[in-house]
């Protein structure tokens, strides 16, 4: 019997462990391992939180098990009839004022932190993004720097940026877990915030409102480089010429292609503020296609021919002539070489 | 005894029987069997969102597919399943304990489970007439006004006819709990499931406008192009999350307040103790009930409605723990000095003690502003959710089914098919929703039909549907339980659990006119008093005389029919034009029975004296 017990409890040990192990998730992308201001205060209040009502958990567990234990009719004689209580004044009010107690432990730090993270007030002299939610991509606009870019955000690290957002169609809510909690984008007021990330590094967006069929490929990512690789990075998006002719003959020719489909009537190169699709400034540096997808020729390829096996419900989809395989070749070998800046993402992996 | 009865009559009088009754027995088996058919429907679709999620990237499903899943889900297990399931106990049981002979108006009685089953058909004819509403249960616009297709329009008739039913539901629980109590019985004496009932219905009576308005401006907007939620036109779109949550947030204080009713008898019946702290149990439930009309905007804290707003709305929210937290405590003071027996019932409840603090405890983590902009929208919240609606609502269901069958159907449902239906229900539960509190954390939102390779979320999702077959396998056990129990099940006595209120003083189940001489009330637990203090049964309060009773009617089903035929009309009428002959023919039907139900004098019908005599025994 005790055997049997001690392998159970070894298996549950076991399992509880791994189970805290894999619980971090992947870095860059879990919310607990917090590497940005916002993610660190709403980590701060989890663990209070977590502490503080494990605590409860564990004393209602223990009052239970005792019950359960001593107070079993199958133990006691069969004639024994309870002692009907009414109740306990004393008991009861110290189970009332008790939880307020530790309800306040959690309260005050929450309005503190609730207050910090709206203040938005020194965003004059600071980086300001417009993001714009979209189905189902993310614009960025870097106001007063004439800087259009999708799905790729850079920001320089250890410095608050602030982020206007809005939707131009339904609500999004845009999350970058390890650097900061959510918040909505919605269509009819812009909503403020500042994000700040600590170290370097690529970290995974996600849209975190139900917004269609392909609300869960609607990936993004922050880029947080160094202050030097920032100001390139600025200075060379801002640089671009977007009628530079491509170096290759097939880009060449793909460049014609997307000149001749009218493919910039929606995509912007350069900074247009053509925003109907995304961006497509930097989309040789891009960490992914179509936010969610790897980037290559192969990929890109198909995605020119059929958006819609990729990205169900997308707003490509039919609004485009029919292009053949050779034809949308070209036009992704000239997507692909759309390579501006040296500072890419793998600037910020070191 | 009725059911050796009714398998002498035919199918169709059978039938007949129960399309015209009046009843609130039998009405409460209307909303078992309605509800519970929704419940499977519903289990189903989880199922399949389960099998979708086993894997990174499966293309099990359809993107557009998954997203009617999750909206029928969520609707199908709110609306159809949890809340009629809680109304057929409700009208199963009330009425006995506060010794009457039937609700207060029992022709509404019976025209809100066939409002309520009709809307719930209306939404579902979505899936044979070209796709299911797909925004989400909360049909957040603008995604449900520009969501293509007629799928939402069939959430907004059906639900604004199946809502009809539930407020016409609270609005007769009311009447009857002020009205109908036995002589003695007064507020102070009445069992905690008629309590809670009560102040359920109350919020009732004040959630479901708000979404009966929620929901015709979204009709208006959808059918008859307004622009109540049209930002370009000038339009608010916040507004309707702030209408759906002031009907939404008390909406799960409709949920839990019964079940902790149901479980505070039980724990009260099976302890052989009478309820710890009584008066404090039924104060924190009206000041949950309060406090449940001024917390809606957590769910809305990622809006950027700004930091006055945010933490008014959290501190509001943590308060709840505290009257929830004396809740938890007065249940283990009462099982604390008592007798427990532990069968199938009781495993429930005890199931849920343990299950339904954790949910509580993440209710006030995610109360937790700051904390919350990370939960919000990710498993985490789908983790909490499902623990406080599984872990107290289905837990609480359970045991009020297994508590008050022999009493419903005159038979006892299986032990041992009770107790396997409970472990693998249970253990599966945990299974599929502990570990979402990590997915949630690990970057993973809710409502998303794939989830990337490679983001550590394959472990968590696995077990998580691994823990979804334990829970089906439960289901099924249970459903085999019921069959077993209706063919050979073991017959029950009036009081088969040594009961303390009123529903255990009469037969199993009982006579169509409840209580052949009104109970006189001596005090709280009125069947214990008697049994420990008096003569072991109730004195009545008034003479054996003739008793009146409501006449059946075919009337409520073809209110409702007509409703659900001009429900098609409202929908089909942006596209065609002989929609209208739908539109204005339904609503005639509905109108002309409601004519007929006001001007024809009704006054039921009496049980003479001299049968009640032959009764007895």
């Amino acid at each position: 019997m005790k055997g049997w017990m001690g392998k159970i409890r070894a298996v549950f040990l076991l399992s509880l462990t791994a189970l805290v192990l894999s619980a971090c998730g992947k870095e860059n992308l879990t919310a607990l391992d917090p590497k940005g201001y916002g993610a660190e205060k709403s980590f701060d209040l989890i663990i209070i939180s977590t502490v503080v009502m494990l605590f409860v958990l564990a004393v209602v567990l223990l009052v239970y098990t005792i019950v359960l234990i001593r107070y079993r009719r199958k133990k006691q004689h069969p004639d024994f009839v309870p002692k009907q209580v009414e109740g306990n004044k004393t008991l009861e009010t110290v189970w009332t004022v008790i939880p307020i107690i530790l309800l306040l432990i959690i309260a005050v730090p929450t309005v503190t932190a609730t207050f910090d993270l709206a203040d938005t007030s020194g965003s004059n002299d600071k980086l300001n993004i417009q993001v714009t939610g979209n189905q189902y991509w993310w614009h960025f606009n870097y106001e007063g720097k004439e800087i259009q870019t999708s799905q790729d955000m850079y920001i320089p690290v250890g410095e608050k940026v602030y982020l206007n957002m809005k939707s131009s169609d339904v609500i999004h809510s845009f999350w970058v877990p390890t650097i900061t909690g959510k918040m909505d984008v919605n269509p009819e007021n812009e909503n403020t915030m500042y994000i700040e990330a600590d170290e370097e590094g690529v970290y995974w967006g996600k849209c975190a409102e139900f917004c269609g069929p392909s609300h869960s490929l609607m990936d993004f990512k922050v880029i947080a480089v160094s202050q030097e690789e920032f100001d390139q990075w600025v200075e060379d998006m801002q640089n671009v010429n977007p009628d530079a002719e491509p170096e290759s003959t097939v880009a060449q020719e793909g460049k014609s292609l997307f000149q001749e489909n009218n493919c910039m009537g929606c995509h912007a190169v350069g900074s247009s503020p053509v925003q109907v699709g995304p961006n497509l400034t930097d989309f040789g540096n891009r960490t992914k296609l179509a936010g969610v997808e790897e980037l290559n020729k192969e990929n890109l390829v198909k995605w020119i021919m059929d958006p819609e096996s990729m990205k169900p419900g997308n707003k490509m989809t039919g609004n485009y002539p029919e292009v053949s395989k050779g034809e949308a070749g070209k036009i992704a070998e000239y997507l692909l070489q759309l390579k501006p800046s040296d500072v890419t993402p793998e600037s910020a992996k070191d | 005894m009725s059911m050796a009865a009714s398998q002498k009559r035919s199918f169709g009088a059978f039938l007949w029987d129960y399309l015209t009754t009046v009843d609130h027995k039998k009405i409460a088996h209307l909303y078992l069997f309605g509800g519970g058919f929704f419940f499977l429907l519903g289990g189903l679709e989880a199922m399949i969102i389960r099998i979708q999620l086993i894997k990174p990237e499966n293309d099990l499903v359809s993107a557009g597919f998954y997203n009617e899943l999750f909206t029928m889900h969520g609707t199908t297990m709110i609306f159809l399943a949890a809340m009629p399931l809680l109304l057929g106990l409700m009208n199963a049981v009330v009425p006995l304990q506060i010794g009457a002979r039937d609700v207060a108006f029992p022709f509404l009685n019976s025209l809100g489970f066939w409002l309520f089953l009709f809307g719930g058909i209306m939404l579902n004819m979505s899936w044979l007439f070209g796709g299911a509403p797909d925004a989400g249960w909360t049909s957040y616009v603008p995604i449900s006004t520009t969501s293509p297709g007629h799928g939402v329009d069939f959430y907004v008739m059906g639900l604004q006819i199946a809502g009809a039913g539930t407020l016409i539901g609270g609005i007769n629980f009311l009447a009857t709990i002020i009205n109908m109590r036995a002589p003695g019985m007064t507020f102070m004496r009445m069992p905690l499931f008629s309590w809670t009932t009560f102040i359920t219905s109350v919020l009732i009576l004040f959630a479901f406008p708000a979404l009966t308005i929620g929901l015709f401006l979204l009709m208006f907007d959808r059918m008859f192009g307004t622009a109540f939620f049209d930002v370009s036109l000038g339009g608010n779109a916040i507004i309707w999350q702030h209408l759906f949550w002031i009907f939404g947030h008390p909406e799960v204080y409709i949920l839990i307040l019964p079940v902790f009713g149901i479980f505070s008898d039980v724990f009260s019946t099976f302890s052989k103790k009478r309820l710890f702290g009584y008066t404090a149990m039924v104060f924190a439930t009206i000041l949950i009930a309060f406090l449940g009309f001024m917390v809606w905007a957590h769910h809305m804290f990622t809006v950027g409605l700004g930091p006055v707003a945010n933490s008014l709305f959290a501190i509001a929210t943590m308060a709840i723990a505290v009257p929830t937290g004396i809740k938890i405590f007065n249940w283990l003071a009462t099982m604390w000095g008592g007798s427990i027996s532990i069968n199938s019932t009781m495993l429930w409840a005890l199931g849920f003690i343990p299950t339904f603090t954790i949910g509580g405890m993440t209710g006030v983590m995610v109360a937790s502003v700051v904390a919350d902009y990370q939960y919000h929208d990710t498993y985490f919240v789908v983790a909490h959710f499902h623990y406080v609606i599984v872990g107290g609502t289905v837990f609480g269901i359970m045991a009020g089914l297994h508590h008050w069958w022999p009493k419903m159907f005159g038979r006892i449902l299986n032990e041992a098919m009770g107790k396997l239906t409970f472990w693998t229900f249970f253990i599966g539960f945990h299974l599929t929703f502990f570990i979402q509190h990590f997915l949630g954390l690990m970057g993973m939102p809710r409502r998303y039909w794939v989830f990337l390779e490679n983001q550590g979320l394959d472990l968590g999702n696995q077990i998580s549907t691994v823990g979804a077959f334990f829970m089906a396998f439960g289901v099924i056990v249970f459903l085999i339980n019921i069959v077993h129990t209706a063919v050979k099940g073991e017959k029950a006595e009036a009081d088969p659990w040594d009961g303390r209120s009123l529903e255990w003083t009469i037969a199993s189940p009982p006579p169509h006119y409840n209580f052949k001489q009104t109970p006189l009330v001596r005090g709280l637990d009125p069947l214990w008093i008697e049994k420990t203090e008096g003569k072991g049964k109730m004195t009545p309060a008034e003479p054996l005389g003739d008793i009146h009773m409501p006449n059946s009617s075919f009337l409520p089903f073809m209110i409702s029919l007509g409703l659900f035929i001009a429900g098609f009309g409202f929908i089909y009428q942006v596209d065609h034009n002989w929609a209208y002959s739908l539109l204005f023919g339904g609503m005639a039907i509905t109108l002309v029975c409601m004519m007929i139900r006001s001007l024809k004098d009704d006054h039921g019908h009496h049980i003479p004296k001299e049968d009640l005599e032959g009764e007895a025994k």
